[in-house]
């Protein structure tokens, strides 16, 4: 598919869904539609629909141990073998998937290559990737937990920890967040290594483009909201808590541009389950990842062989026992 | 279903902290906090709604205003004459700030901390931040 038209129809996705939720709260007042009925029906969806790609990817048998190891494995007593990068048990997984989940190690390992002058392949170590997805990931995960302030009430201490840690710096108000010129700082960069390097640009479909600049727009409506176009947070909160309590009552008056950041985010999290940001629970179900690398020492049973139908010689001797010794074949029981 | 209970672990897991909010928000009464304005007069420096989404930044308008172009006197949209200070215009009217301000800045997790420098005005009763029931 053509570069241009995938960033493109991405845009024009994103701008539409910003258009639809800005009108029809601010010109039409769908306010209990955009405040209540979407967002119950995208968490209902992101539930079910995870659940269901988890069970689905489940159901599918592996035939073959397939771990994909870097390091030495586990065999004469006097060789090192390395547990993290070539587990050889059950502990060798679970810190290495601890690695891989929470450091995403894997990507720290990412390299390039280049076809100098000669001609010659040269390869180097790439971490702007990693970088950048580590940066993305983890000031997601602190806005995210900062977000508890609307949805629980009274607020946990964890939640105003976060908070105050976060606003250190105190610059402005209300305070700037680290974690918010993080986010957008590292959504930005993903989308510029997405369009300027030609080989990711060539493989980049609208639903790369689509999920960028989604969670693009969730960012960038959030600092508009909290820095720039001011709204009545007691509203939200009241709307979120009265969300979680299955009394749902949209307050009146709560400006548009809240109703396009949680119409962003129910649009987001129904997607979740279809898309490629599903990676997210795929990482466990990895059998490259989630297994040991044990093939010499234990057996892989594939779980899809059936049971074969065996005649063994004793039974085939058993059989034709007579007409052997007839024969003057050798028997083994006479 | 291959590997079963480490699946429906995993599952477990995942619905327990996706649905943590219900939870523990289960069987509370979704009240926002009480504020008790603290004065008989009708009219806030600026509308209510106004005031409810912005007033932070009124503030930090007043403050760059008085402490670097010196000018005090803030003429509000109705034409009606402010003079701009924190400790001796907003407490005037909102006597209490523990049951005003506190208590919507504790119910959001808004922390100002403005009032380790200027002066809270005197309360007779001291009350935690949320204590309208
Ligand atoms: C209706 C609820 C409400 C009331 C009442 C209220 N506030 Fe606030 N205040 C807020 C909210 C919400 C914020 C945070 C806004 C944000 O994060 O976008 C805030 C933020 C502030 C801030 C900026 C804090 C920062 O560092 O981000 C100051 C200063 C402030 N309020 C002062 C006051 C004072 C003084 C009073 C009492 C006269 C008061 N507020 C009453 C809701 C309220
Ligand atoms: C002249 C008295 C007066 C002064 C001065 C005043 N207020 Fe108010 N304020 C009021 C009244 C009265 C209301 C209720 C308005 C209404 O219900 O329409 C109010 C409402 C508010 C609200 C909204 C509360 C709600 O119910 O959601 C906030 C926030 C607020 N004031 C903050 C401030 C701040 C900050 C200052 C200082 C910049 C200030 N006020 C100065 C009288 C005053
Ligand atoms: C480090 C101490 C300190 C902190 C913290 C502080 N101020 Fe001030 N503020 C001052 C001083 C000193 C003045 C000067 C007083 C004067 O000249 O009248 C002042 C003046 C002001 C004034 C104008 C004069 C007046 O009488 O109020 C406003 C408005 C103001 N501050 C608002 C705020 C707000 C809002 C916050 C919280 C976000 C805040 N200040 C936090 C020290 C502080
Ligand atoms: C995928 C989930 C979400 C992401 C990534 C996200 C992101 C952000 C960001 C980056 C901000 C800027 C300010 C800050 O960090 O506090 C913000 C603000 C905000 N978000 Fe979200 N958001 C999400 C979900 C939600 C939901 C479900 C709600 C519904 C209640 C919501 C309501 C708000 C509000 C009211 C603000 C303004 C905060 C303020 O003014 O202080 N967000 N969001």
């Amino acid at each position: 598919m053509n570069a241009l038209f995938s960033l493109v129809s991405a845009l024009i996705a994103v701008a539409a869904l910003v258009a639809v939720s800005w009108f029809g709260v601010g010109a039409i007042g769908l306010d209990s539609v955009f405040g209540v009925i979407i967002p119950y029906i995208a968490l209902a969806i992101f539930i079910i629909g995870v659940v269901y790609r988890i069970v689905d990817w489940a159901r599918v048998p592996v035939p073959f141990r397939i771990p994909t190891t870097c390091g030495q494995g586990k065999s004469l007593p006097w060789i090192k073998a390395d547990n993290l990068d070539c587990p050889y048990n059950t502990w060798g997984v679970i810190g290495r998937m601890f690695l891989e989940v929470f450091l995403f190690r894997s990507l720290f390992r990412n390299s390039k290559a280049e076809l100098r002058e000669g001609p010659k392949a040269a390869y180097a170590s790439a971490k702007w990737l990693w970088l950048f997805g580590i940066l993305f990931h983890y000031s997601f995960l602190i806005i995210v937990l900062r977000h508890l302030r609307f949805f629980m009430e009274p607020i946990p201490s964890f939640v105003e920890a976060i908070t105050s840690v976060d606003g250190f710096f105190q610059i402005m108000v209300p305070t700037v967040f680290i974690s918010d010129l993080l986010f957008l700082g590292a959504v930005t960069l993903l989308f510029l290594r997405r369009v300027g390097l030609p080989q990711v640009r060539y493989i980049s479909l609208p639903a790369d483009y689509f999920a960028l600049f989604l969670i693009l727009g969730i960012g960038i409506s959030g600092v508009l909201m909290r820095n720039f176009f001011k709204v009545d947070l007691l509203g939200v909160k009241s709307l979120a808590i009265s969300l979680f309590t299955l009394h749902p009552a949209p307050p009146p008056g709560i400006h548009p541009i809240f109703y396009v950041h949680l119409f962003l985010v129910s649009v987001l999290i129904a997607y979740f389950p279809f898309s490629k940001l599903m990676h997210a629970g795929g990482v466990f179900l990895s059998p490259t990842r989630n297994l040991a690398n044990v093939n010499r020492s234990e057996r892989y049973v594939n779980p899809w062989n059936y049971p074969v139908k065996v005649h063994t010689y004793e039974e085939y001797e058993n059989d034709y026992r007579e007409k052997m010794k007839e024969c003057g074949i050798p028997v083994d029981k006479e | 279903m291959y590997n079963a209970g480490k699946i429906i672990i995993g599952i477990v897991i995942f619905l327990a902290l996706i649905t943590a909010p219900f939870w523990y928000n289960f069987g509370k009464a979704s009240t926002p906090p009480k504020l008790e304005i603290g004065t008989q007069e009708k009219q806030c420096v600026e509308s209510k709604a106004f005031m409810q989404s912005s007033h932070m930044v009124l503030l930090d308008q007043w403050r760059d205003e008085v402490l670097r172009v010196g000018k005090r006197i803030y003429v509000n949209s109705a034409g009606k004459q402010y003079n701009m200070s924190l400790q001796n215009t907003c407490t005037k009217c909102h006597s209490s700030k523990t049951k005003f301000c506190d208590r919507c800045h504790t119910y959001l997790n808004v922390a100002p901390n403005c009032w380790d420098c200027h002066i809270a005005p005197k309360e007779q009763e001291k009350q935690a931040g949320r204590s309208d029931k």
